[in-house]
């Protein structure tokens, strides 16, 4: 059973009393909050996810709710809670949802050390996948969104999980954090995209999610194999240009932006490297999201390469 | 263990993060070659935790040497305590521990010197305000915990395990004088094993905070099973107990890890700590705090009783640490400091 099958009110109620459980890929969540942007916000974004018992086993079982102070009335705030702990400061009632969004990539990053985690967009077609790294800003959740408005499975748009040992990649499809401008131009360049509610004056500016693919949700135990790393780079008039970079640099790169690279040891480094391997690595600038889509359509299997690569 | 339901290890996966024991439940596990048989969700987070210990225990014999290297120059001999002390011995309960900080100590005469060598290695002082300041360098047994510029790794510089205004009295110069070496240099030491009991039962029933409460009486069963199984170790704990004025801590210590643990303890033991038990039914005031206090701070946990056992035992420590005079005007100025 979908999140889809419960009527608005009833998803609403059961996150006030005993919270909803669904499974995200390879975790599994258990929401409380009596915040109704929140339950708008799972109603509309959420829509496909799997339910599960509740009563099970359940990997980060979190609320987003008013702190226990005046802040829940005077100028409301609401405040994230992983199983009664309170790792960050409350954040204005307006952004409740996207702190949910926030939080549960925390929780994910912060507790999964079964996978390296590296801080980058992923998305596939054909049976291989392009690992979108980048610095905020650079354009990633953007292109990310694109691409999987025009056939591209979405893996994730934030966090990477790559399967130890073999680098396969791990779905966690979560709606797309998209963040100014990029709200206006995905709703134009994807109409039929469906986007939550629009948060403003937030840490990032102003931040909508928009709903993931039904396709990309229901394949979420499907894994790809990597084949490509590339950085994109919106840059205003360019062309869009694929221009090859060291897996060297790429390597240390993602090592540096993993959120645990430091903590797996000489199984981390195995693991990047057979990544490395596995992939051909481009630097990317657009400034046309159908350039840009027609550049990844084009995209040919990586070459095949053994260790005079890294040389 | 291993017929426990998907309910029963979701509950006790959460309450084993609350309390920090995640990574120490894996290796038990493993040790009983259990760990296979537990269904994959529950054992991907003991597994995911297990590799973070791992990883701390590293930074910790990196951050220890560290340490060392900023203070070789001053010849002052390092005492490493608790966590970091558990690893670096080598002793085997410090398997899937996880750490905060590091903590040292050093001779009171001698700690200036210390913090200069550490400043100039890039330990920085936390606490900026004055007052805080004042309160750790007059009163406090320690120095404000520094903070490494760089690695932003925590550390505490202790010079005794009870502040001077304490009730008890432990003497720091006899601990260090029984300070065991760790290198050939003998200029890096961890406290003799009656000594780490001592300081681990003192830190846990005289300090106020119990965030990590069941983890340090797991620490101190510890420490119980792998020195009780020495000769003598028990009637020199005894011993020691009385000539460092810390007999209360360790009836406290024997109480709790046996009631709560089963620690195995020698029959005559308690008699011996007897002297520490604290007058009429003090004890069983104690039990209604102690057990709920010593419990993981997760909801499933906590009665009607636990927040204001927390709270008592926070009044309590503080009233430990210094007299009234000095403690009320303390306590006064923490609750309306603009930060709290």
């Amino acid at each position: 059973m979908k999140i889809s099958a419960l009527a608005p009110a009833e998803v609403a109620r059961r996150l006030r009393q005993t919270g909803i459980v669904f499974r995200i890929g390879p975790v599994t969540a258990h929401l409380r909050s009596p915040v109704p942007a929140v339950a708008e916000g799972l109603c509309r974004l959420y829509a496909d996810y799997p339910l599960e018992e509740s009563g099970g086993f359940a990997d980060f079982h979190v609320a987003i709710g008013p702190p226990p102070n005046l802040r829940r009335w005077i100028r409301p705030q609401a405040v994230f809670s992983f199983d009664g702990h309170t790792p960050f400061r409350p954040l204005p009632l307006e952004q409740a949802f996207p702190m949910f969004e926030w939080s549960l990539n925390w929780c994910v990053a912060s507790c999964c050390n079964q996978y390296l985690i590296l801080h980058a967009a992923v998305v596939e077609k054909g049976g291989l996948a392009a690992i979108l790294p980048g610095p905020p800003g650079a354009g990633k959740s953007t292109l990310c969104a694109a691409l999987v408005n025009r056939g591209w499975r979405l893996l994730s748009d934030e966090l990477t999980l790559v399967s130890m040992g073999d680098a396969g990649l791990v779905p966690i499809p979560r709606p797309v954090n998209l963040k100014n401008d990029s709200i206006e131009i995905i709703r134009r360049f994807a109409p039929g995209a469906v986007l939550g509610r629009t948060s403003h004056d937030t840490q990032k500016g102003s931040v909508a999610h928009m709903k993931p693919p039904a396709d990309s949700v229901e394949r979420a135990d499907e894994l790809a194999r990597p084949a490509w790393v590339i950085f994109p780079r919106y840059e205003k008039g360019a062309t869009a240009t694929l221009q090859p970079r060291s897996k060297a640099q790429t390597f240390i790169y993602a090592a540096e932006n993993s959120f645990n690279y430091s903590y797996l040891g000489a199984q981390g480094f195995d693991t990047l490297g057979r990544l490395m391997d596995a992939c051909d690595c481009y630097d990317f600038s657009y400034s046309s999201l159908d350039e840009a889509v027609a550049t990844f359509d084009g995209l040919g299997p990586p070459a095949e390469t053994g260790i005079q690569s890294h040389a | 263990m291993v017929s426990m339901g998907l309910a029963d290890w979701d509950l006790l996966i959460r309450q084993a993060r609350r309390a920090n024991l995640l990574a120490r439940l894996c290796v038990l596990l493993e040790e009983r070659g259990l760990l296979d048989a537990i269904p994959p969700a529950p054992r991907n987070h003991l597994l995911s935790t297990r590799t973070l210990a791992d990883k701390q225990a590293q930074a910790v014999r990196w951050e220890v040497d560290c340490i060392h290297r900023s203070l070789a120059k001053t010849g002052v001999p390092v005492i490493v305590l608790k966590g970091a002390a558990y690893v670096l011995a080598g002793l085997p309960f410090a398997r899937g521990r996880l750490f905060a900080d590091v903590d040292i100590m050093v001779p009171r005469e001698r700690i200036d010197e210390v913090e200069k060598a550490l400043m100039l290695s890039g330990w920085a002082t936390t606490h900026l305000d004055a007052y805080d300041q004042r309160y750790y360098r007059q009163w406090m047994h320690e120095l404000p915990p520094l903070k490494h510029v760089i690695r932003r790794t925590v550390l505490d510089v202790h010079h005794a395990i009870l502040p001077d205004t304490a009730r008890l009295h432990p003497d720091a110069a006899k601990l260090l004088d029984a300070a065991l070496p760790l290198n050939e240099t003998g200029d890096l030491k961890v406290l003799a094993p009656t000594d780490m009991v001592l300081h681990s039962a003192t830190h846990l029933f005289h300090e106020g905070e119990f965030e990590n409460g069941l983890r340090d009486i797991v620490d101190l069963d510890g420490l119980l099973r792998h020195f009780g199984a020495g000769a003598d170790f028990w009637p020199r704990l005894a011993e020691r107990a009385r000539e460092l004025d810390l007999v209360r801590p360790l009836f406290y210590g024997l109480r709790y890890t046996k009631r709560l643990l089963g620690t195995p303890i020698p029959e005559f033991m308690p008699a011996a700590a007897d002297k520490g038990r604290p007058p009429g039914v003090m004890p069983l005031l104690m039990d209604a705090l102690f057990s709920r206090a010593l419990a993981p701070q997760h909801p499933s946990c906590d009665d009607w009783f636990s927040t204001t056992a927390r709270w008592l035992l926070y009044i309590r420590s503080h009233y430990l640490r210094m007299p009234l005079h000095l403690l009320i005007p303390h306590l006064i100025r923490k609750a309306f400091r603009a930060d709290s």
